[in-house]
């Protein structure tokens, strides 16, 4: 164990941590204010706002302190080190950099997309001096509307610090951005004709620490004050990014990535990023159904549910006469109350998994000139587009046993061996085709649970619209057996329910759901999703197996 | 004292001074074989004991840089040869160059095999295209004698040369910059540590050298390290962190004075000296008011100081930053000091990488400060913003990656402390040189 001391308080770091002063202060909470270092970029220690005083505590007891300043980024911490950040000499380093940062710097909060978690707001309130002394006009640099479909840069209200330029070469490796002009004069910028559209790009908005890369996305959008956030997972591909939605007033506005090492780390792709879009499509099923030889009969949610349950019922009567497609877009909680609720109708239920959609390979980053990729790899966009394939199937098994593949459910349903099937769908690209729909078109109870429309609704008896995943609360489990919460975050369009509400009031249980009450039971019932139950789950996920990934 | 015999200026005004065939004649490469046969430790400890210093500017010990690289590397080690010679007011790599590059081949060569290394780049300014063509020639002569490339002289040490031309930056002259510009990228300096005895040039231990440090490096070898610390001055007994001044220094002599120059002397003469003996005098019959010690980054010495010894520790005792490339600047009386700190400061910040946000952002402000105080707009509180930018630049608190930002601060600190005189008079004339608003902002 090392012990480093900041600001006179003592804390102990791990041996194998390495840590830098940033890093090491932060343990005993004491913010190093800095803008160019970013713990998954490499070091330039070019911004200089992370100036603290560090010196040795030696054997006898004595600090050795070093002369001048030092970068915290750059500086590490080892056993002994004495780091002081609230000196007169480190504040005084902070004031002038806060200066010279906004000597330039045109000020225009109350337009900037950035105000309000902006770095440079908080860290002048924090640190800086509170006025600037320059009397001379400031230097104006073009805007830069177009460095990517995404992007756009405000070039006089860049810093400087770089991370951007850092992350398309480290991160997408695509490096389309870079520094051009020298001095006070250099900007951000990319050469003519390679705009930054990588499949990573909306990350530079996310780490430019003020308010020059924009996202046009959601540029003018809202004022972030006004947003409230949720703790989420990108539902894009079983990578499930750890993130954060933020919505105001029942829209959602954008996704930002959540920092979570046991995730996918610090980024997010453009792919989840955009991808929310479709919650608020009006596309959207809104319409609860019930339908006899193809007149609506019902469109009352409570009585659709009701007529469900009784044709559910009645089917359940004939042998192994009832199925259900459990979507790999359900949460564990709602795969556990469908599966649980049909097995209590009939032992003989057949499950079967809802296709999985799988687009190309996994794509990692970050690539060479060539499209290589370069070890380490940093980031995969997998090709397997479904949140939580490893949950519903640890559900399936569970319940059935095995895990019925999609094709094989169709097969037997041409067949004419069942009465009633439970389709779930969920997938906002489609999940069914006309033809994979025709195997359908015989039965004659087909309940189709779904967001938007698809080809199975014209032999659908019942229609449920559900929710999509900024809509519901529970369980994900991505590719490495990482279980995530998703929360909800904004309430669906009126004639929607949750897919978890709509299958606890189908499955007659009293009360309102409450997912943590469901999580401990299915945690007691499934010895694979055991781990569910634990606390940790709300925070950074818990692996159902932590043996398995080790390997 | 007897009169100064010049060592590396000796050949330069011989006819012919750049062949292989005259610098042989003249006893060059004479004993190349011999020493390429000493053990490259051996070399070190003379060139050590010497006492030799960097010549770039910053005055380190040059073999004790050399002991820097890590032991038993398997290698590549490489050596860089700093000739991006851009300190306003320095040329005095470009006479050894132009008139005695196997003068500095030799010296190469003998680096070299010091250090183990065989492959040196010799990074050389854009702006010394004559510089090229002799060094271009020389290398060749040099290859085609044996010199260069395999085995030279039977030795089995092998050295390759590769001349490199710059693109016309100073910040390329300092040596993790000149690294970055070499590998192909932009030439922002590298964070320290690793210096670049550890991790240099392609991520290989390098050592990166003056031109006039290599050239010293010959002499030393062939005269041996008593003759080098003959010359010059010994270490302040009072100093236990001084290493002393010792070997023949090139003076660059220029501004106001009847005769620039570049002069080979003992180090330690004064600039009174410099100017009155070599240069001619001050020109136009005037009085010198200021003296640029070594560089414009190095400050100004007033009339009061020119009899300050420029060694490597002079300069310093009269609040210069240090000796830098000892090209001695004289300002005269005629000259208003603010133009003469406003030429620097526009210097400064149009070389600045823009790397670090002090050096990037202060570099300008200073000379749009200075560029209103040009204008007739200037107030007397611009003065000690201008120090308190300064001193948020400088060398105390060392707030940035390298030395540039010192250097910007340090004309800016020294011209107000001393000459705010000039200042008070030019601000309270409300004289004007640049008016238009346009002007300001182009000034940086």
């Amino acid at each position: 164990m090392a012990t480093v001391t900041v600001n006179g308080k003592e804390v102990e770091i791990g041996a194998s941590e390495r840590l830098n002063c940033i890093q090491a202060a932060s343990k005993v909470g004491v913010e190093i204010p800095a803008y160019c270092w970013h713990p998954a970029l490499s070091v330039v220690a070019s911004c200089r706002m992370c100036l603290v005083e560090v010196g040795d505590k030696k054997p006898d007891g004595t600090v050795a302190m070093q002369p001048k300043l030092v970068p915290g980024c750059q500086t590490p911490a080892k056993d002994g080190t004495v780091i002081i950040s609230d000196s007169q000499k480190v504040k005084d380093a902070r004031k002038a950099t806060l200066e010279y940062l906004l000597l330039n710097h045109p000020l225009d909060c109350p337009t900037c997309d950035q105000a309000g978690e902006c770095y440079l707001q908080d860290y002048s309130f924090n640190y800086g001096r509170g006025y600037s002394r320059l009397n001379e006009p400031k230097n104006i640099k073009p805007d830069k509307t177009y460095i990517g479909d995404q992007i756009t840069l405000f070039t006089d209200r860049c810093i400087m610090c770089t991370r951007c330029v850092r992350f398309t070469r480290e991160v997408s490796g695509s490096a389309e951005l870079q520094v051009v002009s020298r001095g006070s004069h250099e900007e951000i910028d990319i050469f003519p004709g390679h705009p930054v559209n990588n499949p990573l790009a909306g990350n530079v908005v996310d780490l430019c620490p003020v308010g020059a890369l924009c996202s046009k996305d959601f540029l003018y959008q809202q004022r972030v004050w006004w947003l409230k956030s949720q703790s989420s997972v990108c539902p894009g591909c079983s990578t499930g990014c750890s993130i954060t939605v933020d919505q105001n007033e029942e829209r959602v506005y954008r996704l930002h990535p959540r920092t979570n090492e046991k995730a996918q780390g610090h980024f997010m792709c453009d792919e989840g990023r955009f991808g929310w879009k479709y919650t608020h499509s009006d596309q959207r099923l809104t319409s609860p159904e019930a339908r006899t030889n193809g007149h609506v009969t019902s469109s009352d949610f409570d009585s659709v549910l009701a007529s469900v349950r009784t044709a559910l019922k009645k089917a359940a009567q004939g042998k192994g006469k009832v199925a259900a497609v459990l979507s790999p877009w359900m949460t564990v909680e709602e795969a556990y109350l469908l599966a649980g609720f049909l097995k209590s109708l009939s032992g003989e239920v057949t499950l079967a998994m809802g296709p999985v959609r799988i687009e190309g390979k996994d794509d990692q980053f970050p690539k060479d000139v060539k499209g290589n990729v370069v070890e380490p790899v940093k980031f995969t966009i997998r090709a397997e587009k479904a949140p939580n394939r490893s949950g519903v199937e640890a559900v399936l098994s569970h319940f059935a046993g095995d895990v019925m593949p999609f094709e094989e459910l169709l097969r037997l349903s041409s067949t004419g061996k069942f009465s009633a099937v439970y389709l779930v769908g969920g997938d906002p690209e489609g999940w069914i085709s006309e033809i994979q729909a025709e195997a359908f078109s015989k039965i004659e109870t087909v309940i189709v649970q779904d967001i938007l429309s698809s080809p199975v609704l014209k032999h659908a008896t019942h229609v449920l619209p559900s929710g999509t995943f900024v809509e519901r609360e529970g369980v994900f489990v991505n590719h490495k057996g990482l279980a995530q919460m998703i929360r909800r975050s904004v309430r669906g369009p009126d004639g929607t329910r949750p897919d978890g509400r709509l299958l606890w009031e189908l499955a007659e249980r009293s009360g309102l759901i409450q997912t943590d009450t469901l999580r401990s039971e299915i945690a007691a019932a499934i010895p694979a999703l055991a781990v569910i139950g634990n606390a940790e789950l709300k925070v950074n996920g818990v692996l159902l197996d932590e043996a398995a990934v080790a390997v | 004292m007897a009169k100064f015999e010049p060592v590396l200026f000796a050949r330069i005004n011989k006819p012919d001074s750049t062949s292989l065939k005259t610098y042989m004649a003249d006893g060059g490469y004479a004993r190349i074989k011999e020493i390429l046969s000493m053990a490259p430790v051996d070399v070190i400890n003379v060139v050590k004991d010497s006492g030799l210093r960097g010549r770039g500017g910053a005055g380190f010990p040059c073999g004790l840089k050399w002991t820097f690289l890590p032991k038993d590397h398997p290698g590549p080690i490489y050596l860089c040869i700093n000739a991006d010679e851009s300190e306003p007011g320095t040329f005095n790599n470009r006479i050894l160059m132009e008139k005695d590059p196997h003068q500095l081949i030799e010296g190469i060569m003998i680096a070299c095999h010091a250090i183990k290394s065989n492959n040196a780049y010799l990074y050389l300014r854009y702006e010394y295209g004559h510089s090229y063509r002799t060094l271009d020639a020389a290398i060749k002569e040099c290859y085609a004698a044996g010199l260069l490339g395999k085995n030279i002289k039977g030795t089995g040490f092998n050295l390759d040369i590769v001349l490199h031309r710059g693109a016309g930056a100073y910040i390329c002259g300092e040596e993790t910059g000149l690294i970055e510009s070499l590998e192909g990228k932009r030439a922002w300096p590298r964070i320290k540590p690793p210096f670049p005895a550890i991790e240099g040039l392609f991520r290989k231990p390098t050592i990166v050298n003056n031109v006039e440090t290599l050239c010293c490096v010959t002499h030393i070898l062939y005269r041996g390290k008593e003759w080098f610390q003959s010359i010059g001055v010994p270490p302040d007994p009072n100093n236990p962190r001084d290493p002393g001044s010792y070997g023949p220094k090139l003076y660059c002599v220029s501004g106001h004075v009847n005769k620039p120059c570049c002069v080979e002397l003992p180090l330690g003469v004064t600039a009174r000296e410099l100017i009155e003996e070599h240069a001619g005098g001050v020109w136009k019959g005037r009085k010198a008011k200021a003296v640029v010690p070594g560089g414009i980054s190095m400050g100004f010495l007033s009339d009061k100081e020119f009899d300050t010894k420029l060694d490597f520790a002079g300069p310093g005792k009269v609040g210069c930053l240090g000796l830098g490339t000892a090209a001695v600047v004289v300002i005269d009386d005629q000259t208003s000091m603010v133009d003469v700190l406003f030429n620097c400061c526009r210097f400064m910040s149009h070389e600045s990488c823009g790397q670090c946000t002090p050096c990037r952002e202060g570099t300008a402000w200073m000379t749009k400060i200075l560029t209103r105080i040009r204008a007739g707009q200037g107030r007397l509180e611009d003065l000690d913003l201008l120090m308190e930018v300064a001193g948020s630049m400088g060398i105390i608190p060392g707030t940035t990656i390298c030395g540039l930002s010192d250097g910007a601060a340090w004309p800016v600190k020294n011209a107000i402390s001393k000459f705010r005189g000039d200042f008070e008079e030019y601000i309270n004339s409300k004289r004007a040189t640049v008016t238009s608003a346009q002007k300001l902002m182009e000034a940086h």
